[in-house]
């Protein structure tokens, strides 16, 4: 380990946090959290899905209370019970999800609470208005503060929550991944507003997956594992791979081990997708044995794509044909019949009933089969879970554990397991290792090159560049809702991925510079 | 994924307020009520053009006015009290009961009884409903039968009679100030003052973000536990409140004072545009609706439908109700999604 | 994460045990059983204390009274567990009563004609609020309450003033006649058989396991391939259909029709269907509670009954128990988790750094 966050000696420090620990039943989220952030620094916070930052920072918002551990803001020892209270000491936190109130108005969104009074307590509508509009324009957007938040882009949303945090005048701003969501311009943007509170001498904490970003914005960087602390140095002292390999404990380049695999057939045929509002005119085509991976900035329209081929949700023009025979829209078990198994995105709200059980659940596409003479029994389910939670390594102690349970990356061990089951001639999988620990993630890719390898048809979203470029034989990139590149495996690199990826749609691609490349997102 | 909108000229705020109103779910109600008054004053003038005509008019819905308000606090914070018969009941048992031992009392006394009980059946509602965290729609409901049960028990067949009531307060239930009821007027004091505070006061605006997304709120730091208790306590006191004046307005309390009122009220909430999930809606909205739910009542026999056909028109009304603000919420986002493409 | 198990190729094939607890804590530490052994101790209980209780009456007025109640509840415990409600029922009920009433004195139908002509018309009520809930989705709340006010408006626009009563002797006497020699009235004889049916629907079929993921996330549940709109219009139509078949039974158990038959009774339904601990948020309950949660209203009621009580007693006690059950249910799962379970490895973050895997381990098989 490092040595601690650099100081000045006279004022003491914003926000410090040491061996700090929370559990949530039998599971640790945290060990030992120690974060220390000067006044007037932006520090940076990274680590692996699962490190821990989440659970960090809902401390520091009062979401959470340690089990242990020293907490102090500004020299005294605080313990938040609730997120008024830290709101109240000066502490404003930007979520990974924007939650908003999506019945009220922008400008309600971000003062509530605390909206400008005038005569009688009476809320100052006028004010409030006018103070929205000065926050959006110093990000440098263009909202109407009158609108209703229902309906809003994430991208639209992740400013409100911009706006909500700078508003309060925070003396510590926790940014968890503001940045996710956002194009190359939000982004520089949001830095310089972030660069003025800092020379104002406020403290900020900034949580992102891009390094690029955390070299050009930080001053110092602590980073996580496994719960724990591992290091806190100066950004311009430290290497990205340093970074990198403090992070996972490893080297990198282990992390996606993808063998050759013949490429056959047609599998899919998607031709002139569209759906008003999220995506247009979507062409392409996976083969089997091969992996297409689907890249873009949070928000462009990849998942909306695949949930539509899947039928899910619906589409209003274009066709989806599965070995040549067109799909209907809008009926997932017709999709599951032609041999589509799609991993959604959202592991505990669509990929698993997370409240029900590992059997359950590993069966609950299979069960029409299971079934005798019209009736389903508990036993036939646990019989024909158990083979594929053993092929997986699901690690449970009873097949009848609640998914809510498990960690992950055993979730999603379950979740491929159930559609495993179903043996797919193609799968769908949108973001494959999000929020998983790292030992799962290089299991889960090897197993999807191990798929491939036996001529499944894989589509792979993935936000992680990394993982894209690793995995996919061929990269398809997506930008507000249109296709713009197509990129085979060998002439993939990140500059020309980023560079479709921010292009809007009007405008030619921008030749990538050193200075604007963004990763897209994590 | 832009944010760029295209700016918008700028508009008086006259023009808006009047754009807001002509665009409001409430002007429909409004509209369908105006035209139902017409349609059985046609027919029959002294529908509204009598002495009896026009104080029934506004008398009759004062009693469901009030719980209405009351329900639409409740229901915008995404919960829903089905106790408020069975309050009502007690709390006009209660001024009867203060009034046969007592026939002077005077009538700010008997008010504040009522309220005062009303208050705190609502105060135990909301502790269990926060405390607890348990849904709201079992707790009333379970609320609704030990209270409707306590009250038959101690009341049994006992019926206090107009001749149990001082004149000076019977008086009351009819007495009209400018040819308008006093009791409606109380009503409207209450609609606005209610109406004022949910639209402008920041523990107004709370109670609808609350509804809007609980989790959200939570995480946000509102006292979303005290706000709901404030609105089960506001609610209970107004069915409190509706128990003075159904005594008031009947001269009688008996064990079933206030029977299923409770779903009339919720409906009067649904017809007037509130979402049954909490988050939108107005309070001018449930007023309206309660004023046109009673009124259809009175105006069906009028317009030659038979009053046997009265339940069945009520039931279609909250159906379409309830049908429009789902076809409208989906034209909405149809605009939304639409706007975001030529963004 | 410890990566052990994916060592080598050919890993060795986990055993998993199918539950967690043994099958004692499994059956006897539920809701449902706290629910059964409640009756029991209160029918035992009456059974000593009160007088007349064990007289040949007791339990046939009980099954005749309360057959309705447990036949509505049945179609409501599957509507519950995926999150919906239905408010409708007893009006359902009324509507039905009075169809079947209308037919059979004023057109003289024949009692079965009418039976199912009524059953019939019961279903599309049903359908008509399945329609609205799935497939305009709307709040079932809502439209429900809606339709509580509408179908009873039916059922008093079809009756007006009109007195209806005197059913053809056979068919008034046949569900109150006892059944042989038991202590039970015929009724008895189709309400078990829909309890076994609807048991066997929600518990033993594809179907009844989708009710349950509905409740607990239908967006899960949608993208698992289970049709959440269908589902969801099958049981309204069923509510419906049942809700109708009891309402010919209550015409004919009083021979009789009034404007307000069966009104109330969907409070009655649902307090026994939550008191017998199936969740209002969906997703968990097991019809052998609902059964014994209903039958728990009706023992409760015919011994306090017979001790002399009047209706608002059992009035309190079930008010008492629908808001003491869902305070406990929903605290019970707390408690639940300070009980001794067999450990749980998986869950607990190892603190070891990950092993580095070996290269050339990914040759193990992964699809057959």
């Amino acid at each position: 380990m490092t040595t601690s966050a650099p100081r000045d000696a006279a004022a003491p420090l914003t926000l410090a946090l040491r061996d700090v620990a929370k559990s949530f039943g039998a599971v640790q989220a945290l060990k030992s959290g120690t974060l220390e952030v000067a006044p007037g620094s932006i520090h940076a916070l990274v680590g692996e899905n699962g490190a821990g930052k989440s659970t960090l920072v809902k401390i520091i918002a009062g979401v959470h209370r340690r089990d242990a551990g020293v907490f102090e803001l500004l020299g005294d020892a605080v313990d938040f019970g609730s997120t008024a209270e830290s709101k109240a000491a000066g502490v404003a936190v930007i979520y990974q999800e924007p939650t908003l109130f999506p019945d009220l108005s922008v400008a309600e969104n971000i003062f509530m609470g605390r909206q400008p009074l005038g005569r009688g307590r009476r809320i100052d509508r006028a004010r409030m208005h006018a103070d929205s509009e000065a926050l959006f324009a110093r990000l440098g957007v263009s909202l109407d503060p009158r609108r209703e938040a229902r309906g809003l882009s994430i991208a639209d949303q992740q400013i409100i929550e911009i706006a909500k945090a700078i508003s309060l005048d925070a003396a510590l701003l926790v940014m968890d991944e503001p940045t996710a969501a956002l194009s190359g311009v939000e982004v520089q943007r949001l830095f310089a507003v972030a660069r003025s509170l800092r020379d104002e001498g406020r403290a900020l904490v900034f949580i992102s997956h891009r390094f690029d970003e955390v070299f050009d914005l930080c001053d110092t960087v602590t980073v996580m594992r496994d719960g724990a602390y591992v290091s806190t140095s100066r950004v311009a002292e430290t290497t990205e791979s340093e970074i990198v390999s403090r992070m996972v404990g490893r080297e990198v380049a282990e992390l996606f081990p993808k063998t050759a695999a013949t490429i056959g057939d047609v599998v899919l045929d998607v031709q002139g997708l569209s759906a008003a509002g999220e995506f247009h005119d979507i062409s392409f085509q996976v083969r089997s044995g091969e992996i297409v991976g689907l890249a873009g900035l949070v928000g462009a329209g990849r998942s909306e794509i695949a949930r539509a081929i899947f039928g899910v949700d619906a589409y209003d023009e274009g066709s989806v044909s599965v070995d040549g025979r067109p799909i209907a829209a809008r009926r997932p078990r017709r999709a599951i019949r032609a041999g589509i198994a799609f991993v959604p995105e959202d592991r505990r709200q669509q990929g698993l009933v997370i409240e029900g059980s590992v059997a359950r659940n590993i069966a609950s596409i299979i069960r029409r089969r299971l079934s005798l003479g019209g009736l389903l029994t508990s036993r036939a389910e646990n019989r024909a879970a158990a083979p594929w939670a053993s092929t997986l390594q699901v690690k449970t102690s009873a097949l009848d554990m609640r998914a809510a349970t498990m960690s992950g990356g055993n979730q999603q061990k379950v979740v491929l397991a159930k559609w495993l089951a179903t043996e797919p001639r193609l799968l769908i999988i949108d973001e494959p290792t999000r929020g998983i620990d790292v030992g799962t993630k290089s299991e889960v890719h090897r197993l999807l090159s191990d798929l491939a390898g036996e001529g499944l048809a894989i589509l792979m979203i993935s936000s992680e560049l990394p993982e894209v470029l690793g995995m996919a034989d061929r990269v398809l990139v997506v930008c507000e809702g249109r296709i713009t590149a197509d990129i085979p495996r060998e002439e993939a690199t990140p500059e020309l991925v980023m560079a479709a990826a921010t292009r809007s749609a009007a405008t030619t691609p921008p030749a990538p510079t050193a200075s604007s490349d963004k990763e897209p997102v994590a | 994924m832009t944010t760029l909108a295209p700016t918008r000229p700028t508009e008086s705020a006259g023009v808006r307020v009047l754009r807001t109103v002509l665009r409001s779910r409430e002007l429909a109600i409004v509209i369908v009520l105006v035209a139902i008054v017409l349609f059985a004053t046609a027919r029959r003038s002294s529908f509204v053009f009598s002495a009896d005509g026009w104080r029934d008019t506004l008398l009759a819905p004062s009693i469901l006015l009030v719980l209405a308000v009351g329900q639409m606090v409740v229901v915008v914070t995404r919960n829903v009290d089905l106790s408020i018969g069975s309050t009502l009941g007690i709390s006009a048992y209660v001024v009867g009961k203060i009034f046969v031992a007592n026939p002077d009392t005077s009538v700010f006394v008997v008010f504040a009884a009522g309220i005062a009980v009303g208050a705190v059946v609502g105060a135990i509602n909301g502790l269990l409903v926060t405390v607890f965290n348990v849904p709201s729609l079992v707790i009333t409901l379970g609320m609704m039968y030990v209270l409707r049960g306590a009250l038959t028990h101690e009341v049994g067949s006992e019926r206090i009679n107009a001749q149990d009531f001082p004149a000076h307060f019977e008086k009351l239930g009819t007495q009209q100030v400018l040819t308008i009821p006093v009791l409606t007027i109380i009503a409207l004091v209450v609609v606005a003052v209610v109406g004022y505070y949910l639209h402008t006061a920041r523990g107004g605006r709370e109670l609808y973000a609350i509804g809007s997304d609980p989790d959200a709120a939570v995480l946000y730091g509102l006292p979303a536990a005290r706000r709901v208790f404030g609105a089960f306590v506001l609610c209970g006191a107004l069915a409190g409140l509706a128990g003075v004046f159904s005594t008031a307005r009947y001269a009688t309390a008996f064990s079933g004072t206030g029977k299923d009122i409770e779903l009339q009220a919720v409906a009067a909430v649904v017809i007037g545009g509130v979402a049954i999930f909490g988050g939108s809606g107005t309070v001018w909205g449930a007023a309206i609706g309660a004023f046109l739910l009673v009124t259809i009542n009175r105006a069906l026999p009028i317009l030659g439908i038979s009053e046997f056909w009265q339940g069945a028109v009520v039931g279609l009304l909250i159906i379409g109700s309830i049908v429009l603000d789902r076809v409208l919420s989906i034209r909405r986002q149809h605009r939304l999604l639409e706007a975001r493409d030529h963004a | 994460m410890s990566t052990q198990t994916d060592g080598s190729a050919g890993a060795p094939a986990r055993t998993y045990s199918s539950y967690s607890r043994n099958v004692a804590l499994r059956v006897l530490m539920t809701r449902e059983m706290a629910i059964v052994v409640a009756l029991v101790v209160v029918y035992l209980y009456a059974l000593g204390n009160i007088q007349f209780f064990d007289g040949p009456l007791t339990l046939f007025n009980l099954s005749k009274e309360y057959a309705p109640i447990l036949m509505m509840a049945l179609p409501m415990t599957l509507i519950i567990i995926t999150g919906e409600i239905d408010l409708s029922v007893a009006s359902t009920l009324g509507v039905s009563a009075a169809v079947t009433g209308v037919l059979v004195i004023e057109h003289d139908l024949s009692v079965p004609t009418a039976a199912v002509l009524a059953v019939v018309v019961g279903a599309v009520l049903g359908a008509l609020n399945g329609f609205f809930v799935a497939y305009v989705g709307l709040p079932s709340l809502a439209v429900t309450i809606g339709t509580l006010a509408l179908y009873r408006g039916l059922a008093e626009g079809l009756i007006q003033d009109k007195r209806i009563a005197g059913f053809p002797d056979t068919w008034q006497d046949w569900p109150t006649e006892r059944i042989g020699e038991t202590q039970y009235p015929n009724i008895v004889i189709p309400v078990v058989v829909l309890v076994v049916v609807f048991a066997v629907l929600l518990h033993f079929t594809t179907f009844g396991r989708g009710v349950f993921e509905i409740g607990l996330s239908d967006e899960a549940a949608h993208f698992s391939g289970v049709n959440v709109a269908r589902t969801k219009l099958v049981l309204f139509t069923l509510s419906g259909a049942v809700a109708a078949l009891a309402g010919v039974y209550v015409a004919l158990k009083a021979n009789s029709v009034a404007t307000d038959t069966g009104a109330g009774f969907e409070l009655k339904v649902i307090a026994g269907v939550l008191l017998g601990g199936v969740s209002i948020f969906g997703g968990r309950g097991a019809l052998h509670g609902v059964v014994a949660g209903v039958l728990l209203i009706a023992v409760l009621n015919s011994a306090l009954q017979l001790d002399g009580q009047g209706s608002e007693v059992i009035q309190i006690i079930i008010g008492l128990l629908l808001v003491g059950s869902v305070i406990a249910s929903s605290n019970l799962s707390r408690v639940r988790a300070l009980l001794p379970r067999r450990a749980v490895k998986t869950a607990a973050r190892s603190t070891t750094t990950p092993p580095t895997p070996t290269p050339g381990d990914d040759t193990r098989k992964v699809v057959q």
